[in-house]
């Protein structure tokens, strides 16, 4: 398959202005005539489906929380970039364009990294618009952090709660748009097949999750803001719910899917203490601006932390990127901290974690100013570890995060299935191998306030003489059946192990051979066990049996098989790409200082790949990354 | 440790629930209330038996979604944190722990833990917004908005929606939720446009909700994970008798 | 159909009259407290002026629709309440808030159950009864409030339903103020030391006045 990215012309500032220009629009009168339906309510959902209403579309917007409000955006703690320069320091849509390229480690479209740094600046002025309480000075002007991979002030924050700030204002309008009758929602509906008529994507099939009922949903596109599928790794800090299911499912019908594998490892996340656990809190990334990093220089140091004199003490990301220090990027960070761990310098009762440190910062900007800064993140350790991060060294250690990867998309945020969008984390987009801190809200946000809005009516001005799509269609028969058949068929089992086994299973698979590390051997390896795993899982997993009502079990078991398949592509899209880039980390290919080494030659391009049934290998088709406006180098925060 | 639990079992709406009693023995204490949970449920279900359905999704004290009454108090012995955040540490070797969900009459029951909160969804989307279309925004510094003032409806921002408060209070009055978003956005200078509409519509939906009356007893500050203020919802019945008083005639 | 916020002003309002005309009760029955003689003489006079003078007459009607009002929108409230709470097999919401504030309903009928019985002593006796009179002629309230005094049972009454009443203030004046949309913490914390003393103040001055005379009578 020619894949072709749809890239407007012109010179960069202007590609986005162009496609605007030249994007056909629909009339008003016609647009209530036009049916899209929406699935996910996180940042990129919940605005794109406020924005569309707001022009008159009748969207229909599905979640499987029991609220709009939860979706998982909610999490994010530290911020969302923008190239305001209000901080004076230098910063610009280029500058925010290159970071982010660089960031990424080459492996991103450079059209439309330079959109999402290009509408940073309206999504800052959107979201104070909608009452969005971002932090202020004290002469009444926003106030910006610095992340991770830069060197500018570039982000906003409210409190340790942007996420769920952000989240909140798209919420509002979402709500405000269901008031108005433009927007249906559908609380507690799981998605669970996508359905094609003559090869566009026309409408789903959804399980109401409090009744049993099995839905058809139809209309004229489909857009999926389903978020990532981190979860994947079972230990993650996602919420429990997050699953792939939906771009899975749409990937099975056709969808091809981009760079799986590329899954974001986040440094500063607490680490496990035991097996019973079930997620990994992750604590912002924000911490590392005045938290500094280190691990004994003695192995298997037995001393507490305060009692180990500074001479004593590796600050080994200071050591090892001095100009960027505690803030190198997620992936170098996380990767620096495995090596510590792997070499036997880990601390804590596993040994699987490093110290992050405020006492410098406590005795120079005094206790005040940092429970300021970050009060509720130092409570959230407190509750969760019970110990007091004022007094002593915070423990983390890196957990699986969000995946860069994700259903591969055009410039217009459409999949390879004509009508069927793909939004925030639920597409590849723009982050490349790693993402930058802070990028992720302001990508599902752009995405859907200001870049789907107009994509999405190019799209569905060819549809206006369509008419109402046909929820009686055969197809929409048959995708029920297939869906009814394969809930039957789990409920069906009666085997002798929990759902919860197969998650962790496969997680622990995936974090030994396709985590922050990765080799030939152990991908091939890892292949077969998730085979291995998957048939024992269809023959083994015990659910309960009643299909037909709230069945929280079933829930799990739909979405684990799911990651049961997702899992072996991610290994096959690791197993090909024969360097090191980002996230990717290929254990053969790295120089003799254990950076990674990237193979511009070769693989300069996004594997996006195609289904060929299961247990056959997939398919990969190439999309070759053109760099015109700036020349991949090598990724350097030493 | 060993801890016997007695919760609240429920089939549906429809069907009468009751408590059931079941032990749970070689607890780690660092583990999660709802990690505890998640154990029960590995054992009922290798017993053949339903899970207990509760709701749960972030488990980081934010999204809202979880919820109970763990001994008789909203999520639990813990101030200012959820169901998700508490830990099994918190409670005492062979301890009984009853759970139930959270009630009231605008809460009705799914399925043993579950409940069904949308009424407060509901509610916001009677009003808790403000009407921007995406698109219209000024540039964010068009109106400077002094960091106390930001600081202030931050505090009600805050909330997360997880209906503690009405589970908490004995008339079962969403006047605390309510009332954080009308204190967030009448707080701002670019919510006051509509904020006597806001109220007088919030307000209403409220009551149409089926949520009982506010009697200052404070019990929802208490209990709410985020710590919002009942003063907020003296903010309340500030703008309502603010907005009744310049109301115009329709 | 009234909204919730508008019962419960209902209910402020109606509570602030009262206790304005508490103010007024409890200053004049401060005469109580002077030597029996001029207290008799000038604790009648007081009365008669009260209930002669057109304006007060006005205002008396005031507080008994207030105090109507006020019981009815409280039932309405708690049938509404009673619907939309609930309650627990095992309930520790208690732990959160005072014992008073919650159960407000049960010391308004208890104040309500004392209002009949002292309607019934004084207002009753004075408006439709046989009262005697002074040696000015006027109906003498004081001899029959000295006589109600008399009997023990009766001071025990008036007592504990003036702790009930002082209670009832605390929680109302300070819910009050909520109500009428007070929220600036200072100012809050002035109107709940300001409510505080004057519950206290005036239910222990009216609590004094049954013990007082009892025991100087």
């Amino acid at each position: 398959m020619e894949l072709n990215a749809r890239i407007p012309d012109g010179p960069l500032e202007q590609k986005w202005e162009n496609y605007k220009k030249n994007a056909k629009l629909v009339n008003p009168a016609n647009r209530k005539k036009l049916d899209v339906i929406v699935v996910g309510t996180g940042l990129a959902g919940a605005s794109v489906a406020a924005s569309l209403g707001e022009m008159g579309y009748n969207i229909k917007s599905f979640c499987f929380q029991d609220s709009p409000r939860r979706a998982h955006s909610v999490a994010a703690q530290g911020g969302v970039n923008a190239a305001k320069n209000y901080k004076n320091d230098g910063d610009s849509v280029y500058r925010m364009f290159v970071d982010t390229i660089k960031g990424g480690d080459f492996r991103a479209r450079e059209a439309n990294v330079y959109r999402m740094a290009e509408c940073s600046l309206n999504l800052i002025d959107q979201a104070v618009a909608q009452g969005v309480p971002f932090g202020r000075e004290y002469g009444g002007y926003l106030n910006n952090r610095s992340f991770g991979g830069v060197q500018v002030s570039r982000t906003f924050y409210a409190r340790g709660q942007t996420g769920q700030q952000l989240l909140l204002g798209s919420y509002q309008a979402l709500m405000r748009q269901v008031d108005k009758g433009s927007v249906k929602l559908f609380a507690r509906h799981e998605m669970l097949d996508l359905v094609l008529i003559d090869g566009k994507a026309r409408g789903i099939i959804a399980r109401n999750l409090d009744t049993g009922e099995i839905e058809r949903h139809a209309a004229h596109a489909v857009v999926l803001a389903t978020g990532g599928y981190g979860k994947i790794y079972y230990l993650s800090t996602l919420a429990m719910g997050c699953n792939g299911s939906a771009i899975w499912r749409a990937h099975k019908k056709g969808a091809l899917m981009a760079s799986p594998s590329w899954i974001q490892i986040h440094p500063t996340s607490l680490p496990q203490s035991g097996d019973y656990q079930s997620k990994l809190t992750l604590m912002s990334e924000s911490l590392r601006n005045d938290g500094r990093i280190w691990v004994p220089k003695k192995e298997n140091e037995e001393r507490p932390p305060n009692t180990i004199p500074e001479e004593e003490r590796d600050y080994y990301l200071e050591r090892r990127y001095p100009s960027f220090g505690n803030l190198a990027p997620r992936d170098i960070s996380s990767r620096a901290a495995k090596e510590r761990i792997d070499a036997g310098f880990g601390i804590g009762p596993l040994k699987n974690a490093v110290y992050l440190d405020f006492s410098k910062a406590i005795k120079e900007q005094g206790i005040e100013k940092i429970k300021e800064k970050y009060g509720n993140l130092f409570d959230m350790y407190l509750k969760i570890t019970g110990y007091n991060a004022y007094e002593e060294p915070m423990m983390i250690s890196p957990s699986a995060h969000f995946s860069m990867g994700g259903l591969w998309v055009d410039y217009e945020l459409m999949s390879t299935i004509p009508g069927l969008f793909a939004l925030g984390e639920a597409n590849f987009a723009d982050h490349g191998a790693n993402r930058l801190g802070a990028n992720s809200l302001l990508q599902a946000s752009v995405d859907g306030y200001f870049i789907a809005p107009y994509t999405i009516a190019n799209y569905l001005s060819t549809e206006i003489h369509t008419g109402k799509i046909d929820a009686d269609n055969p197809a929409f028969a048959k995708a029920e059946e297939e869906v009814k058949a394969k809930l039957h068929q789990l409920a069906g089992i009666q085997g002798t192990k929990t759902v919860d086994y197969y998650h962790k299973t496969v997680g622990k698979i995936l974090y030994d051979y396709c985590g922050l590390s990765r080799n030939k051997e152990g991908l091939e390896k890892a292949i077969k066990e998730i085979q291995l795993l998957r048939a024992d899982f269809n023959q083994n997993v015990k659910i309960p049996a009643d299909v037909d009502s709230i069945n929280i079990e079933l829930e799990k078991a739909g979405r684990v098989a799911d990651y049961l398949e997702i899992g072996e592509l991610m290994c096959y899209d690791a197993l090909t790409r024969n360097e090191s880039c980002g996230a990717h980390f290929r254990e053969e290919y790295q120089t003799e200082e254990g950076e990674a080494m990237r193979n511009d030659e070769a693989y300069q391009f996004i594997s996006a790949w195609g289904w060929n049934g299961l247990s056959q290998e997939p398919i990969l088709h190439k999309e070759q990354l053109v760099f015109e406006f700036i020349k991949p180098t090598v990724r350097s925060y030493k | 440790m060993k801890l016997t639990l007695k919760i609240w079992r429920q089939k549906s709406q429809q069907q009468a629930g009751e408590l059931k009693t079941y032990t749970l023995n070689d607890l780690n204490s660092h583990m999660s209330f709802l990690e505890m949970l998640d154990i029960l449920n590995e054992q009922l279900l290798l017993a053949n038996e339903d899970p207990v359905t509760f709701d749960h999704d972030c488990r980081e004290g934010i999204c809202g979604q979880c919820g109970m009454m763990i001994n008789g108090i909203a999520h639990g012995p813990l101030k200012n944190t959820t169901t998700c955040q508490l830990h099994i540490r918190s409670f005492s070797d062979n301890d009984t722990i009853i759970i139930e969900p959270f009630r009231a009459g605008a809460f009705p029951i799914r399925k043993d833990l579950s409940v069904d909160r949308s009424a407060l969804d509901r509610v916001i989307s009677s009003g808790g917004y403000i009407s921007t279309n995406t698109g219209q925004a000024p540039d964010a510094h068009a109106i400077p908005i002094t960091h106390q003032t930001t600081e202030a409806a931050f505090d009600a921002a805050a909330c997360i929606g997880c209906g503690a408060c009405v589970a908490t209070c004995k008339n079962g009055s969403a006047a605390l939720f309510t009332s954080a978003k009308v204190g967030h956005l009448s707080l701002l200078p670019q919510g006051k446009e509509e904020r006597a509409e806001r109220v007088i519509n919030m307000v209403n939906a409220m009551d149409e909700e089926g949520f009982g009356h506010c009697t200052n007893t404070e019990a929802c500050e208490v209990e709410c994970p985020q710590g919002i203020s009942v003063l907020q919802i003296a903010r309340m019945n500030y703008e309502f008798i603010r907005a009744k008083i310049f109301e115009k005639e329709k | 159909m009234l909204t919730t916020l508008s019962r419960k002003m209902i209910m402020a309002l109606t509570g602030a009259f009262l206790c304005l005309f508490l103010t007024i009760h409890f200053l004049g029955n401060l005469q109580l407290f002077m030597a029996p003689e001029n207290a008799r003489i000038q604790f009648n006079a007081y009365s008669h002026f009260l209930s002669n003078n057109p304006l007060i007459k006005l205002v008396s009607y005031v507080l008994y629709l207030s105090i109507i009002v006020h019981l009815i929108d409280s039932i309405l409230i708690t049938i509404k309440n009673k619907k939309a709470g609930t309650t627990y097999q095992q309930d520790r919401r208690k732990r959160a808030s005072k014992w008073y504030s919650r159960n407000m309903g049960i010391l308004g009928t208890i104040i309500l159950i004392f209002l009949v019985i002292h309607f019934k002593n004084f207002w009753y006796v004075y408006k439709f009864g046989h009262a005697p009179l002074d040696s000015n002629g006027q109906k003498d309230l004081y001899e029959i409030v000295v006589t109600t005094f008399q009997e023990w049972w009766y001071v025990v009454i008036y007592v504990i339903s003036m702790i009930a009443l002082c209670y009832h203030l605390i929680h109302g004046i300070y819910s009050a103020a909520r109500t009428f949309g007070l929220y600036h913490p200072k100012y809050v914390r002035w109107v709940k030391y300001i409510g505080i003393t004057f519950s206290v103040v005036v239910c222990t001055g009216f609590a004094l006045m049954p013990i007082y005379i009892f025991f100087t009578s």
